[in-house]
């Protein structure tokens, strides 16, 4: 084995270590995808953030350190649940995902909004006033905006559903052509 | 602020083996040394001071870990020799790998210790002598002997060869 290899090695065990004694605080590992490629990192309690490759991985990774805990590793086997619904969601099999997620990036009303955007449905799409009206709150548009552009779980907790009163796109963490691209393949599927 | 610890793996993790590898000897007890001193790092990587020097608080870990492996081993008996891996990027010219760390595991402690933190680690001789004991200038003279007791045993093989 030459050091690259035993240092591979190594660092899986490293994982499999800090996994068992309860220390290995955020997980991540990046997977490709139609729209990019995506980071995927998950405490102990669930998937926790979905990142685009336009928002930085590593800014998003010190993001995640400062916020939650700097116990961070690459453990790609923490995200095997993801990876493969993400996968089987980008090839129109999956409509819905069945992930614990950590919602815990996200707080008040912007988490109000997010866990009601997990409430629209597959191919369905409300307007930023919608949702506003809906949680009872209907001068708060802009508000529910800022909800869906600080969504730290796109795609599987899908504020590119949500669109402007007049069909616009609005705007997307992903940009907007991710956005649409979503929102063809859940129209084709 | 705190970097996400997988960067320091990525940073250290290749020196951290070559200085275990060093200090102990054989791959096995390395490998060991290497999980448990990135285990007990990542404890307690979020309380270290920002402005820590990582490489030296890595190597001071290890240290500690390859003596209680040192002493774990003297408690058990002696396991088979096995052969060493390859290795290393101080590689005499002349004088295989194999060699070079057969030479390393040769030297007493202090020496070896002296050579693998001061010109692996690449920790000056006030850290290191602040990690092993004893005064800089003592581990400046136990660096100095390991290295011109490596020269001679390499050249030796040299010639042998």
């Amino acid at each position: 084995m030459d050091e690259t290899q035993t240092l591979a090695a190594l660092h899986g065990r490293l994982e499999k270590a800090a996994e068992d004694a309860g220390i290995l605080d955020v997980a991540y590992t990046t997977v490709d995808s139609p729209v990019g490629s995506l980071l995927l990192a998950a405490t102990e309690r669930g998937l926790v953030r979905v990142a685009y490759d336009r928002e930085g991985h590593d800014r998003v990774l010190d993001t995640l350190a400062a916020r939650l805990s700097p116990r961070i590793l690459r453990a790609p086997w923490r995200l095997d649940a993801a990876a493969r619904e993400l996968d089987e969601y980008f090839s129109g099999v999956r409509t819905r995902f069945d992930l614990p997620l950590d919602r815990s990036l996200a707080s008040g009303f912007r988490q109000q909004v997010q866990r009601h955007l997990s409430q629209i449905a597959y191919g369905h799409t409300e307007s930023y006033k919608d949702v506003a009206a809906i949680l009872g709150n209907p001068r708060a548009v802009r508000a529910v905006g800022t909800a869906c552009a600080t969504n730290p779980l796109p795609v599987v907790v899908p504020c590119h559903r949500v669109l402007r009163t007049d069909g616009a796109l609005g705007g997307y963490v992903g940009g907007l052509e991710a956005k649409a691209a979503l929102l063809t393949l859940e129209k084709a599927a | 602020m705190k970097q996400p610890f997988e960067r320091i793996v990525s940073a250290y993790g290749a020196m951290v083996l070559r200085v275990c590898r060093a200090v102990l000897g054989t791959q096995s007890d390395a490998d060991d040394a290497w999980s448990e001193t990135f285990l007990a790092a990542l404890r307690s990587w979020p309380d270290l001071a920002a402005d820590a020097n990582v490489e030296a608080w890595l190597v001071t870990i290890a240290h500690r870990k390859a003596i209680d492996i040192t002493r774990g081993n003297r408690r058990r008996p002696t396991p088979v020799e096995e052969v060493p891996d390859r290795v290393s990027t101080i590689g005499t010219p002349g004088a295989g790998d194999r060699d070079l760390w057969a030479a390393v595991k040769t030297l007493p402690d202090k020496q070896r210790q002296a050579v693998a933190y001061h010109y692996l680690a690449g920790l000056p001789y006030r850290q290191v002598a602040d990690i092993v004991g004893g005064s800089p200038d003592a581990v400046r003279r136990a660096a100095a002997d390991g290295i011109k007791a490596l020269r001679a045993t390499v050249r030796k093989v040299d010639g042998d060869g």
